[in-house]
Parts: structure tokens; C-alpha cells; sequence
């Protein structure tokens, strides 16, 4: 590793300590519950973590375990049963300013431009035309769409849009930024040079981020800390701190220790995945009997 | 290439209509069509001449074009706020949609007399019946647009924390337009039918009473040169509704 690298992630390590003492997110203790026709069904129970500025922290756990929910709640769009979500020391209890969100489905705005879609958060604060456009293009070449301005998202590639979208979130300069699995739909490739754009992004702005996922390599690729959520109930069931040196790229996934992490993480995520998957043949087998 | 990708539907579909003139003049003449029943293409172009010079179509034209834009200004004015009630008021949407489609359904050129009654023999009344008969399908197709919009696109909204004004303007809106003008062009359609066919019928107004009394005095190719001016009325609206819609949602 160069000493630039070194010193850089000296001074990361440095600023997350001064700030360490208090968390941009604090989850504490939360629990949400639905009632069904078959009674009541905790989706999220217990669940607590803290996340520093400029940290990555990702939430990964199997499919149906809650993680969704979770996103859903730190994001104010859904109530909380019991428990407390606090954004920069004010609690949640509905969509807040501190909080952006990307979202999982392609979110762009179909009629606008990219500099109109990038602006349009700026737009409902009221800032001016010119200077909305001005500062929108500063967030469309963080993202590294400078030339695609004046596109429409239909012309661009899903890749591109989910860009689009990051940039749309990063120009409400929030202080948290909160995504659900934005690079689900992409093919492996882009989604690791994608990861590569989100680390740069993330260390230029010391943007704290939570990254809710089921991909491990993303994970481990992206973040300081992974929490794997257990199955059903989604629960806490581990937090890694991923001690891998910043700044990071994708040829970190040839690593030794890169490969350590995902097994390890892995190992733990089998056992919940495993049952995960008998508990929706189960279900398939129900469906089936008449 | 490009030119062709441009110009070449248009070229085609012109290229194509002349062609069918041509053969339908070829069938005419063959006496294959009965040229009492359809006049030759050719007796019709040269009709058009006639038609503008000795039986005042400008007037009636802008006349008939007035009806159709007072119509079709109503049906958009009105329909659009309805089908958006109808998206917030659930119970009040359950309660009409299916009356709604129903209606479009119903031929409500049959009750002109009622209407005759209430704006009396004027271009109200041809107003009136065009605007009831066009209002379905936009109520309808904005009801459609607005409850169809992506929920990822409403949940964006929600997540930069916009008013309910904010998220119908700036998401909603915007997301629905492709389907409120789908549901727009319908309701043009419907609005310019009953029109014409009212102005027949009442024999007031612009276009309709002409079309009726040139039939009456069985001069076919005058008939069919003034439903060209129908047709150019039909078209210019379309033209309009679409640069709106370039307008309102460019990428369109």
C-alpha cells in the first residue's frame, strides 16, 4: 500500500473518531410487528445498531427477513412497533431531511432530463433555476454521467439510472445516505465497477451510508461494518467490522483476505438462507394441496 | 438512412392513401363501385374548388372547428378534475367507475331533443352533447393514469418529504400524462363525432348542415369534399393534443 493510501486512511480513521461519540443513526431496540389474518407476524425484532459519520454499514440477511422493513423504518415510510430510530439526534417518525433514500426499483423520473431529475430535490427547496442546474451538474459528474445532461433516462442504461438516482439522492445532501439493494437488477460486472463509483463517492463527500443488500461481495467490497440479520424473525445475529485498507477498488475481491470475509459471512448467512428456502417450499407445498 | 426513418412513415402513409384513390378511381371507372353511391376521387378534388368557393366552407369550417375546440376544451377541463376525484375519493370511485364506462357505452346522441330543450337550437347545445359524449374516456383513462403511477416513483416523493400538492405536481401528474392523453385523444374523438352529428342532425352549425344538404342534393363529390373539412378539423385537434403532450412530458 502507497503512503498516500496510508495517510488517507489515517485521516478517514481519524475523523471517524472525533465524531465517534455521536452516531448520525441510531437504531435502538426496534421491533415491527403486522397483524395478519393469521395472527400477529414480527417481521423485525430487537434490532440495534449505530452508525458513525462517514462510516458504510450494510445490512445483509436472507430474502424475507426483514431487511426491507428495516430500510422502510430508518427512511420514516414505515412506523416503528416499539423501539426508537434517531437520524443526527432527532427521532423518525416520518420521511427526514437528514435522510436520503435510493431505492431498489428504477426510481428516475421518466420526463425529465438527468440535470432535471439530479436538480429536482433542490427544486422543491426552492432554489433557483440556474443555480439548481449548477449545482445538480456538480453531483452529475461526482457519478460520472458529465455529457448525458440533456438525456432522458430511456436513453441510458439500468446502470446509468441507478447513477442518476444516487446523484437525485446526493443533491439533497443528506446526512444519511439509506439504499436498498440499488444494484439488485444489474448484471455482476456492473455492479462491481458500480461499487467502485459508490466507495469513491462515499470517501469524497465522507458520506455516512447504510446499504441494505443480500449480496455478500457487495458487502464486503463496500463497507466498514456488515450486520447479518438472522431469518425470521430478522434479528441482529453478528456485526463484522471489515478491516480492509480504504481507499478501496474492485480488485480488492482477488484478495485473500476479501475471500476470508465472504466464507466467513457466508457461514453465517447458510444456516438462515437454508431455512429460508425450506420455509418457501413449505409454502409452495401448501399452495399446491387444493 | 435517417431522412428515411423521418420521412418515411409519412411518405408511406401518403404514398399509401394515393394509391388507394387510385385504384378506388380505377374500380369507379371499371364500374366495379357504383359511381352513383361513391364519386370518383378525381370528381372530389375537383369539388374541393367549388366547395370553398360557392358554398362559404371557411366560415363553417371555423365554425365547426369552434364547436370541437369549445368540446374538447371542456372535456379536458372537466374530466381531468373528475378522474382525479375519483383517484382521491375511493369510495366515491367504487361507487360511479362502472356508471362511468357504462356511459361511455351509451349513444348520447339519442338524447338531443333534452338537450335541444335546455340550450335550444344553438352551437351550446352541439357543445353540450359533444362534451357529455367525450367525458368518459378522460375520466376514465385519468383514473387509470394516476392509480397506475409506480409506487418506487410515489415512495420517492415520500422519502424527499413532499406535500401532497408537491407529489401530485411534480410525480403524479407527470407520470400519468401518457395515459390522460391517451384517455384526452378518445374523448376528442367521441366530442368531434357527436358534433358533426348533432350539427347534422339539428341542422345548425358549421359543417354538419352542409354535408346534409349536398347529400340531399345528391352532389356526391361536394358530400365527400366537405367530410375532407371534417377530416381536417379531426386532424389539426390531433396535431394540437400532441404538441400539449410534447409540451407537458417531452420524452414522450
Amino acid at each position: 500500500m502507497s503512503t498516500a493510501t496510508n495517510l488517507h486512511q489515517v485521516s478517514r480513521k481519524g475523523a471517524a473518531a472525533a465524531t465517534g461519540g455521536q452516531p448520525i443513526l441510531t437504531v435502538d431496540h426496534v421491533v415491527k410487528s403486522f397483524e395478519t389474518p393469521q395472527g400477529k407476524v414480527t417481521a423485525v425484532d430487537d434490532m440495534s445498531l449505530d452508525v458513525r459519520q462517514g462510516e458504510f454499514v450494510s445490512v445483509i440477511g436472507p430474502s424475507g427477513c426483514g431487511k426491507s422493513t428495516l430500510f422502510n423504518m430508518i427512511g420514516g415510510l414505515l412506523s416503528i412497533t416499539e423501539g426508537e430510530i434517531a437520524v443526527a439526534g432527532e427521532r423518525v417518525n416520518g420521511p427526514h431531511p437528514s435522510i436520503g433514500m435510493v431505492f431498489q426499483e428504477e426510481s428516475t423520473f421518466p420526463w425529465r432530463t438527468v440535470e432535471e431529475n439530479v436538480a429536482f430535490p433542490l427544486e422543491i427547496q426552492g432554489v433557483g433555476k440556474a443555480e439548481r442546474l449548477e449545482r445538480a451538474q456538480h453531483f452529475i459528474k461526482l457519478v460520472g454521467l458529465q455529457g448525458f445532461e440533456k438525456r432522458f433516462p430511456a436513453e441510458l442504461s439500468g446502470g446509468m439510472r441507478q447513477r442518476v438516482a444516487i446523484a437525485r439522492t446526493l443533491a439533497f445532501q443528506p446526512k444519511l445516505l439509506l439504499m436498498d439493494e440499488p444494484f439488485a437488477a444489474l448484471d455482476e460486472q456492473t455492479r462491481l465497477l458500480l461499487g467502485d463509483k459508490v466507495t469513491q463517492i462515499q470517501q469524497e463527500l465522507n458520506q455516512t451510508v447504510v446499504l441494505i443488500t443480500h449480496n455478500i461481495t457487495e458487502a464486503v467490497q463496500l463497507s466498514d461494518r456488515i450486520l447479518i440479520m438472522t431469518y425470521r424473525p430478522g434479528r441482529t445475529k453478528r456485526i463484522i467490522d471489515i478491516d480492509l485498507p480504504r481507499p478501496r477498488t474492485s480488485e480488492i475481491v482477488g484478495s485473500d483476505a476479501f475471500g476470508r470475509y465472504v466464507a466467513e459471512i457466508w457461514n453465517d448467512l447458510r444456516e438462515e438462507a437454508s431455512q429460508g428456502m425450506q420455509d418457501e417450499e413449505a409454502l409452495a407445498q401448501q399452495r399446491k394441496r387444493p | 438512412m435517417r431522412s428515411l426513418d423521418r420521412y418515411g412513415p409519412a411518405a408511406l402513409g401518403f404514398g399509401g392513401f394515393v394509391l388507394f384513390l387510385v385504384v378506388v378511381e380505377i374500380l369507379i371507372r371499371l364500374g366495379l363501385i357504383n359511381g352513383y353511391i361513391v364519386p370518383l376521387p378525381s370528381q372530389v378534388i375537383v369539388a374541393l374548388e367549388r366547395v370553398i368557393a360557392e358554398e362559404g366552407i371557411l366560415p363553417r369550417f371555423l365554425l365547426t372547428a369552434g364547436e370541437a375546440l369549445g368540446a374538447g376544451l371542456l372535456v379536458a377541463l372537466i374530466g381531468i378534475p373528475l378522474g382525479i376525484l375519483l383517484f382521491e375519493a375511493d369510495l366515491l370511485r367504487r361507487a360511479t367507475e362502472n356508471w362511468v364506462a357504462a356511459f361511455a357505452a351509451a349513444p348520447i346522441v339519442l338524447v338531443y331533443p333534452l338537450f335541444l330543450v335546455i340550450f335550444g337550437r344553438s352551437s351550446w347545445t352541439i357543445i353540450a352533447i359533444g362534451t357529455v359524449a367525450g367525458l368518459p374516456p378522460v375520466i376514465l383513462k385519468t383514473l387509470e393514469g394516476l392509480a397506475g403511477v409506480r409506487p418506487v416513483l410515489i415512495r420517492v416523493g415520500r422519502s424527499f418529504n413532499l406535500t401532497p400538492w408537491q407529489q401530485f405536481r411534480t410525480i403524479l401528474f407527470p407520470a400519468a400524462v401518457p395515459t390522460i392523453f391517451a384517455g384526452l385523444r378518445l374523448g376528442l374523438i367521441f366530442a368531434m363525432i357527436n358534433v358533426v352529428g348533432v350539427e347534422f342532425l339539428i341542422n345548425f352549425g358549421g359543417l354538419g348542415p352542409l354535408i346534409n344538404e349536398l347529400s340531399e342534393r345528391y352532389d356526391m363529390p361536394a358530400t365527400y369534399a366537405a367530410i375532407c373539412f371534417v377530416v381536417l378539423v379531426s386532424v389539426l385537434f390531433f396535431l394540437a393534443v400532441e404538441r400539449i403532450e410534447k409540451w407537458l412530458r417531452p420524452a414522450s
